[in-house]
């Protein structure tokens, strides 16, 4: 397994974990009431098992089982894939900490960070493309 | 790689790309000036995007191509494969930017039907391609291996 499908793997492990919490505790109404943050983390959390976990898991299974690139062309440099796992996560994490307080308060500065939580994320899917683009090719 | 796993895989990272930048769009719109009912409206776009264009079109491109093929006839049938292919990204689109455009609700529940149709012709392809190791294939072979 490649040294950046083990990255992206456990990485997708921590989030599946850390999305199931967060939604065991979106359930306990007395931790809600006592972190108004927590009110505001549903879009987080299913992100998190979306974006964390389910697409993060994918592309680094892709990485790792999609065949080998043509040898007659030049093969993508492999720092799009760390483009990728860094844009994603950088993004992912980003949102997670920026939204809730966006939500409950929309005129916060906070609010500016989610444009970049967002184009950070497109530029991760972007990387993924155009890494594995050439590897997607019929026999 | 079959050439229809190449068409599914390729509209999947597309449409992951597409995903995410309705997302980055959608989560700008709470600091930028876009009006949040347009950010609102692109929701079930970037929703059918995402869970049936991006997951589902890379699960029955790949699923197509690593479930064990026929040991006779056509090695991974053929033609219910293409036809749940058609169905789910015609209803994706349906869907998608008819919910996006504010199409009419006959439109949606075709784009609907249409994913459901798809999900039926992938699991006819995929039924008899669900086997236990070797069957299918003459004893003899199967003992060789």
């Amino acid at each position: 397994m490649p040294l950046l499908t083990r990255w992206f793997v456990r990485t997708a492990l921590l989030y599946f974990v850390a999305a199931l919490a967060l939604g065991t505790a979106l359930l306990v109404r007395p931790l809600v009431a006592a972190a108004p943050l927590l009110s505001a983390a549903w879009p987080g959390y299913l992100h998190l098992l979306t974006v964390g976990w389910i697409t993060q898991l994918i592309i680094g299974v892709a990485y790792w089982l999609f065949p080998r690139p043509d040898r007659a062309r030049p093969a993508p440099p492999d720092h799009l894939g760390w483009a990728a796992y860094v844009l994603l996560n950088a993004g992912l994490l980003l949102r997670l900490a920026a939204e809730p307080v966006a939500i409950l308060d929309p005129a916060s500065d906070v609010r500016w960070l989610l444009p970049f939580a967002g184009f950070m994320q497109l530029g991760a899917a972007i990387c993924f493309l155009l890494l594995v683009w050439p590897r997607v090719r019929a026999r | 790689m079959p050439r229809l796993t190449v068409w599914l895989v390729r509209a999947s990272l597309l449409y992951l790309v597409i995903g995410f930048g309705v997302g980055a769009v959608m989560l700008s719109a709470r600091a930028l000036p876009i009006a949040s009912a347009t950010a609102a409206s692109l929701r079930p776009l970037h929703i059918e995007i995402l869970t049936l264009g991006w997951i589902v079109n890379l699960g029955i491109g790949v699923g197509y191509w690593i479930l064990p093929r026929h040991a006779v006839g056509a090695e991974r049938g053929g033609l219910a494969a293409v036809v749940a292919a058609v169905l789910l990204n015609a209803g994706v689109l349906l869907v998608g930017a008819g919910a996006a455009l504010g199409a009419p609700f006959p439109a949606l529940v075709a784009g609907r039907a249409a994913e459901a149709g798809a999900a039926i012709a992938f699991a006819v392809h995929a039924w008899s391609r669900i086997k236990p190791y070797g069957a299918g294939r003459p004893a003899a072979e199967r003992k060789a291996t």
